[in-house]
């Protein structure tokens, strides 16, 4: 049997609970999940951020999630994943994305869950846009996390 | 083909998506933008510092060298801030 693969865009909230109980139910064979979630600061350094706006390229988000769980499952012994990533409007506490990875031991599900998070991060169609006090602004991509992405590249 | 643009380079240039077709001396994504960057000055905008802009063929990412020909869809955007 192969290993569960869940892949959701959405613009509704998730009940991280629910998620982590999807790869789990009815098994005795998985002994770690971890899970991540990304959430919207209601600030930026000094600044107060209203709300977040996510735009995303349907159809290309979810190939290229796909192609990043598709390499984390031959990476890593997994027994199941899941990634969803939210888009439209998003306050400040409100959750963005999540990444539940499970295995039978926690080293797996550590390495593959901040793995598929540096990817989402860098190659996944999303943008951000920040409104603040003096407007909307697209936020700008950061170098650290081109960097958190190379370091998973094989030599 | 189809283009189809995203974030600050939909903005620059006005619209989400396009139908095109270039003249066969557009060989390559970097051809594509230097032709449409010709085109007029939202695109000029949209495209002024062609090594921040990235690209897809077929929802796949390319680089600027990539060649279109055969591409059904070319998507252009600027680097991604998801997660």
């Amino acid at each position: 049997m192969s290993a569960p693969v869940t892949i959701r865009i959405q613009d509704t909230d998730f009940d991280i609970a629910k998620e982590i109980a999807a790869l789990t139910m009815g098994r005795t064979d998985i002994g770690a999940v971890v899970s991540f979630s990304g959430i919207c600061r209601g600030n930026e350094g000094s600044e107060k951020i209203a709300a977040l706006t996510l735009e995303h390229y349907p159809g290309m988000a979810e190939a290229e999630i796909k192609r990043h769980a598709d390499e984390a499952m031959s990476r890593w012994p997994l027994d199941g994943l899941a990634v969803i990533h939210r888009f439209g409007r998003i306050e400040p506490g409100e959750n963005i994305v999540l990444v539940v990875t499970a295995s039978q031991h926690r080293q797996a599900a550590f390495h593959a869950a901040e793995f598929l998070m540096d990817y989402l991060k860098t190659s996944a169609p999303f943008w951000k846009r920040e409104e603040s006090a003096d407007g909307a602004n697209w936020v700008e991509a950061r170098e650290h996390d081109d960097a958190a992405a190379a370091r998973w590249t094989k030599s | 083909m189809k283009l189809k643009y995203f974030a600050w380079v939909r903005e620059r240039v006005g619209k989400a998506e396009e139908t095109i077709e270039p003249p066969p001396n557009v060989r390559t994504v970097a051809d594509l933008m230097a032709w449409l960057t010709a085109r007029d000055d939202a695109y000029a905008h949209a495209f002024e510092t062609p090594k921040v802009i990235r690209a897809a063929i077929d929802h796949t990412h390319v680089k600027a060298d990539a060649v279109i020909a055969g591409a059904r869809e070319i998507a252009f955007f600027p680097p991604m801030t998801g997660g």
